[in-house]
This record gives structure tokens, sequence and C-alpha cells, in this order.
């Protein structure tokens, strides 16, 4: 099958590529670009470790047809770091033991980069739902909840 | 950072107090990688010329292979490679030949029958994922489908279809010829007679999926130099790498293990359920692979932990004590053993539960079922009996008119108490658990059970001793011809300890192609054998909670007079806790 040209910024810089038509967005930044932030954990959209940005917004990356993302700006979690100043969020992740294996915390900074763009204050309930399509096995969610809590109030944190 | 209430009161004098970690919040050196998405998982590297490995599944539980035919996907676009059982080096593995125990019985790709849903029979190599998948459903396989058995007490009685040929009885067979892990220690029988209450009660625990984020998998490549690079999920690296080399035919030496980041395991990462056939796609293409399991392989076909069926009948005294105790369970293993062999013994080590009991009996079955293969979770062959026994212990507060919090505290291990495995109970610490359990609920509990303590009472008379302990039929406790058969024999008291057989486990299973030492195999007498759960209960007869049997004269903690002792015969396995660590004292 043919494949098409594609070009989008990711993490600020511009990236061109060609692609399957039906690639999905999760295998162009992984095997295409080498961006391994986003994992592969369900393919079916129902865990939430391939959230990236599309244009400021959570989508999951392994529903998103990359074709789709032509021109569009996408954020992952590789390029979430400002050099060596970690966003707050990477910070409270890591003061509240908010990460064990490691695997779904792209995703989950991820969905909390989004929560807290908009909503610089949210409400315990309102992190629960910002994070609700994201499953961690791991720590039980409350220290990631207190982490997403405690950035909020951190300097900074509105940072995109 | 969390903080952490550190109790100084409780046993301040067995430890240090100069600690420099717990207790206080450490930064774990592995969070900067996963909040910066650098942390690596095995899936995370990239390979120029990567091959993608997948398999076709058995959509029966059971059926014999009639033929395959794979012309066709061979055929298909991109399929660089097929492979069938004969592919494989070493078709025939046991996850714990590694340490010699159990004997080889599961295949990396059926071979003439499958005997579960989902059990792969041929793998393909491809370009890309979906060229694999595409190929998959061009492979023909003719089957017959066999009458299937999911239970695990039908599967041991006569004439249930045989799941696993390697053990034909459908059960592992303990130390090359035993249907269970048996544990005796007193008289059970004796206990239930003299007790006010005898209670049993069935439990059953489903299996469980670990569903981590990360499904398992893993990426092998040929390195420069002979050797092959495996990038691995595997929760124990060097037992995958030894069971790859082994499946493969390879020294340990050709293989190049990288892993150590778990995408959440909780067990469910210790089969080496990919690793072989990615090396041995690799080998066989030259080119890099990677052998991933989709969310719904994951989830059908990824080991789970095994379920467990467990009897537990005890004997109550009305003033709370339990004065024996016997259980018997199976643990369902689907239809390969896997580690569900060791999750048997582990459940014998920890019967009966943390508490003091002068008469114990317990039987621990491994059952085939044509069910997917069982393994390790999260405390495997504990964490059931233990829902089991504390939700008999709630039952036995119930019967005997106690609060449950005191009923664990008057019954609990003391330091110094014997426990039914001929070991004295150290640091126990139950007593305090609950003292501060209830504490923190703010549950009331009587003065008596305030004052408790691990350190009081412990040893004290029988508490320390190891009473007469009744065999089964020819002292060969176990055999499954002689397990519903009469006592005939007693072990003397203060026996702690049997020469274990000087007969190896296994012999050269290392390399997969050395037979078994031959040792008397049981033949199943059919007619003979009652099927296990024809249990007899002993007398007084069953007794359902809330109605109690007129209480006998009531018997202060006077033991049982010692039947008399036996002529001491050949023992085999009486009291040695297990072939693979049992004779062994750390």
């Amino acid at each position: 099958m043919a494949k098409l040209p594609l070009q989008f910024r990711l993490n600020g810089s511009d990236r061109a590529t060609f692609v399957d038509p039906a690639s999905n967005l999760l295998d162009t930044l992984r095997r295409g670009l080498g961006d391994f932030g986003p994992k592969y954990g369900c393919g079916q959209g129902t865990c939430g470790v391939c959230t990236v940005l599309v244009d400021g917004e959570p989508q999951l990356a392994c529903l998103t047809l990359a074709v789709s993302c032509e021109g569009r700006q996408i954020e992952t979690t590789s390029g979430m770091a400002d050099g060596p100043n970690l966003h707050p969020l990477q910070d409270a992740f890591m003061d509240h033991f908010a990460a064990q294996c490691g695997f779904c915390t792209p995703g989950m900074l991820t969905a909390a980069r989004a929560l807290l763009a908009k909503n610089p204050q949210p409400s315990r309930e309102e992190v629960v739902e910002a994070i609700s399509g994201n499953i961690c096995r791991c720590t039980g969610y409350e220290p990631i909840i207190a982490a997403i809590l405690a950035a909020a109030n951190a300097p900074g944190a509105r940072r995109a | 950072m969390a903080t952490m209430e550190m109790r100084k009161d409780l046993f301040a004098d067995e430890r240090d107090d100069n600690l420099n970690v717990i207790g206080k919040g450490v930064q774990r050196q592995d969070m900067p990688g996963h909040v910066t998405a650098r942390t690596r998982f095995f899936d995370d590297h990239a390979f120029d010329g990567m091959l993608h490995l997948k398999v076709v599944r058995s959509p029966h539980h059971h059926a014999r292979i009639r033929a395959i035919d794979i012309s066709a996907a061979e055929r298909a676009p991109g399929v660089k490679r097929v492979l069938r059982g004969a592919d494989v080096p070493v078709n025939k593995n046991t996850l714990l030949s590694l340490i010699n125990f159990g004997k080889d019985d599961e295949p990396s790709l059926a071979v003439g029958k499958v005997s579960y849903k989902g059990e792969p029979v041929v793998a393909i190599l491809a370009d890309s994922e979906a060229q694999a998948q595409a190929a998959c459903k061009l492979v023909r396989i003719d089957y017959d489908p066999l009458p299937a058995v999911f239970d695990v007490e039908e599967t041991l009685k006569p004439g249930a279809p045989v799941v696993n040929e390697t053990y034909p009885g459908n059960y592992f067979e303990y130390h090359e010829r035993f249907d269970h892990q048996k544990l005796r220690f007193g008289d059970v029988e004796r206990g239930f007679a003299g007790a006010d209450i005898v209670m049993e009660h069935r439990y059953q625990m489903s299996p469980i999926e670990h569903a981590p984020t990360e499904t398992n998998g893993s990426i092998a490549a040929p390195e420069q130099n002979g050797r092959y690079l495996v990038h691995s999920c595997a929760q124990g690296l060097f037992f995958a790498l030894g069971t790859t080399a082994k499946i493969v035919d390879v020294e340990s030496n050709q293989l190049h293990f990288i892993g150590g980041t778990v995408g959440g395991g909780f067990g469910g990462k210790v089969d080496s359920l990919t690793e072989p056939l990615a090396v041995l796609g690799a080998m066989l293409t030259g080119r890099p692979v990677r052998f991933v399991l989709d969310r719904e392989e994951e989830m059908l076909y990824g080991s789970p932990r095994g379920a467990e069926r467990i009897y537990i009948k005890d004997g109550l005294m009305r003033d709370g004590r339990i004065v024996a105790r016997h259980i018997r369970s199976y643990f369902d293993a689907g239809a390969y053993t896997r580690l569900s062999s060791y999750a048997a013994i582990k459940c014998t080590a920890h019967v009966p539960g943390p508490y003091w009991i002068p008469n114990v009996a317990s039987n621990i079955y491994v059952s085939y079922t044509n069910r997917c293969p069982s393994t390790a979770m999260r405390g495997f062959g504990v964490t059931a009996v233990d829902f089991a026994l504390e939700v008999q212990m709630d039952r036995l507060a119930e019967a005997a008119n106690m609060d449950p919090m005191e009923l664990r505290i008057l019954n609990a291990y003391r330091d110094g108490d014997m426990k039914p495995h001929r070991r004295a109970a150290k640091n126990t610490a139950l007593v305090e658990c609950v003292q501060v359990a209830a504490e923190k609920a703010n549950w009331p509990l009587s003065e008596q059970a305030k004052r408790a303590s691990s350190l009081i009472g412990g040893g004290a008379g029988e508490r320390s001793q190891i009473p007469a302990t009744q065999l089964d039929a020819r002292g060969q406790i176990g055999r499954p011809d002689s397990r519903n058969g009469p006592v005939t024999q007693v072990l003397p008291a203060g026996t702690s300890r049997i020469a274990p057989s000087k007969q190896p486990v296994m012999e050269g299973a290392r390399d997969g192609r050395a037979t078994p030492t031959q040792v008397p195999r049981y033949e199943p007498q059919r007619p003979v054998a009652p099927p296990p759960q024809a249990y007899q209960p002993a007398p007084p007869p069953y007794q359902p909670a809330g109605s109690y049997s007129p209480p006998p004269a009531y018997q202060p903690a006077s033991p049982p007079p010692a039947p008399p002792v036996a002529p001491a015969q050949p023992q085999h396995g009486a009291v040695r806790f297990s072939s693979v660590f049992g004779t062994r004292r750390r």
C-alpha cells in the first residue's frame, strides 16, 4: 500500500515521515519517530497509557489515525521537562511516590498536564475525573491524585 | 512523602533503633526515568528489519490435532517463516526443571493435541504485525475435539479425560509418586472426637488475571558475535534466560538478556511466554524478532492466579481453643504445571495458618484441567488458603460466641510453639498485630486480650512438643490407593526428621532429553480407589455452626495418650517437607 507523507510538530520540533494510511499515531510516534514515551497497553482505547496531547487536547494515540495529525502540535511526556528542569507535575509525581512500575506514568502525566492547563486549581473530584481513562495497576491511584493536587499548588504548574 | 508510624513500644529489645532508611522517605533510583519517560521497557527499542511474531492458538479446550496446513500462510505477503512444534529444538519443558523439580510437560508449540483454549500451535514471523495476524488466519488446523474437564475434583475421578499425558492421573506427582503434598501432626480424628464443636466448610477462589498495563513480550535480535540479545519483560530474568537456553538448545552464554524494567508483573511475567519463540525466530531468520501479546491474548491466555477449592474442618472447644484442623485443598494448575507444584508446597508450608493447633492434617492437590495454565501471583498458594482460614476463624468465633479478634489472639502462635512442620515458631507477632488493629479500629478488647503477648506462653508444655503422629496405611502417606485407608502406623512423638530418599528427584532434566529416574509408579486401581471427595468425616459427624453437639467432658489441654508405636519402617516423604526445600535448614 502506498505510503503517505506526514508532517507535524512533536514536542516543539518539526518532524516528517511516511506512513501507511491505516497507521495509528502510537505506532508512528514509537516505531516511526522513536518517541517511546507513549506506550501500548491495549490498542483499543481503554487503558490510557498511549495518551498524548494533540493541539493541547488529550487523545489516545492508539485510536488516532496518524494522517489525521497533519500540521498538528503533538506533545508527549518525553518533551515535558524544560531541559534539565522538570515540570512541576513530574516533581510532584516523584515526591508523592506516584509511580511504581512506571508504565502508566507518561499517560497519567499527560492527562494531568491537560487538566492543569485548563483548570489550574482542580478539586479532587476533577482530578479523579481527568485521570479516569488512565489505568494504573500498581499504586491504587491515591498517590497520583495527591501528586496532581500538590502540583496544582506549585509555582509554574500552568506551564503547558 | 508519606510518613510511617514506627511503633517503638513493640519488641523494642529485638531491634536496633539506628535505622537509616526504614521509616524515612527515600527517593527511588528509577523514579526520574519514569516521570521523564526515559525508562526503557522491553518494547522501547528500535531495530532495523524487525520481524513480528504472532501465534495461532487453539480454539478448543481439548482436541487432537489431525493435520496442520501452513502452505497458504507461508505464501502470504510479508511472511518470512512459519514455525511448528517440530521446529522447536526442545519442545517440552517445565519451568521448575531449572531446579530439577517436576517433569517436562509443556510444549512451546502444541504437537498431537491441544489441552486448553488458546494453546499456541503455529508461530508466524512477518514483516509487520498486521501481516503476521493476516497469515495466522490462513493456517488450517484439523482438530478432533476431545471431552474436556474443568473442575479440580472431577478431574481426579476415574474416567476423567487425561489432560496432560505427562501426568496421566491429572495430578502433579509429588516426590515422583504421590498425588498430593501431605502434612500430618498429631491425630486430627482424636482431636475432632474430643471437640465440643466440629465444623466443616468449603471455600472457592476464582482465577485472577494480573492484567499488567504492559502486556507480556520480548524482542530478540542477533548480535554479531554468535549471541542473541533479548529485551525481556521477565520478572525473573535469569529464569527466563535458563528456560530459553533449554528450549532453543543453546548454551546460556549465547543469550544476552536485558530487562529489569517490568511494566507491571504481579507474578504474571515469570512464565517465559515469549522469549523462547522470539529467540528461535531470530536464530532461524537472522532478523530481530518481536513477540508481544496483545491485550486480548494477555487477558485470555496470559496465565492467571490459579483457582483453588479448599475444605477446612475444625474441632473447636467452647472456650475458643481450636484442637484439630484438617485441610483439603485443590489447586487448579490448568493444563500444564508451570509453578502450581510450588504453590501447593507454599500452601502446605502455610497451613494451619498463624495458629497453634495440636492436631493438624492437610492434603494439598495440584489438579490438571483443560484451562489456561496458571502461575505465580502475589502470595499464590497462600492467599487463597488464608482467605478460607480467616473466614473459617470468623465462623468459629461465631460458633464459640466469642469476639473474632479475641479468638485470634487466643489461638495465635507464640514464640516457641511447635509448628506442624516440626519447627518452633519464632519472631511471632500476630497477637500484637491484632491488638494494634483493634486499637486503630476502636474495637473493644478484654483486658485479658490486651495483656496477651507473643512472648508469653509460647512453647509451654505440649505447645513445644511434636506429638505422636498418625500416618496413613503402610506409612507411605499420600499414595492414591491408600488415602482413604485405615490408619496403621504412628510416627513416634518427638520425630522431627526422616531420612530423605536417596533417589534423585530427576536426572538430566537440564537438557530436556534424559528420561526421569525410574521410580515405582502407582498404577491406578480404578475400581478400588474411591474419588477423593469421598472423604470420610470422622465421628462426631459434621455439625453445622450453631447446632452444637453435646459437649463431652471438658478436657483441659492434656495431650491424647500416645498410641502404641509401630515398628520402624522405611519411610518416604512422611515429614520431609518437600523435594525442593525440605531437607535444608537455613
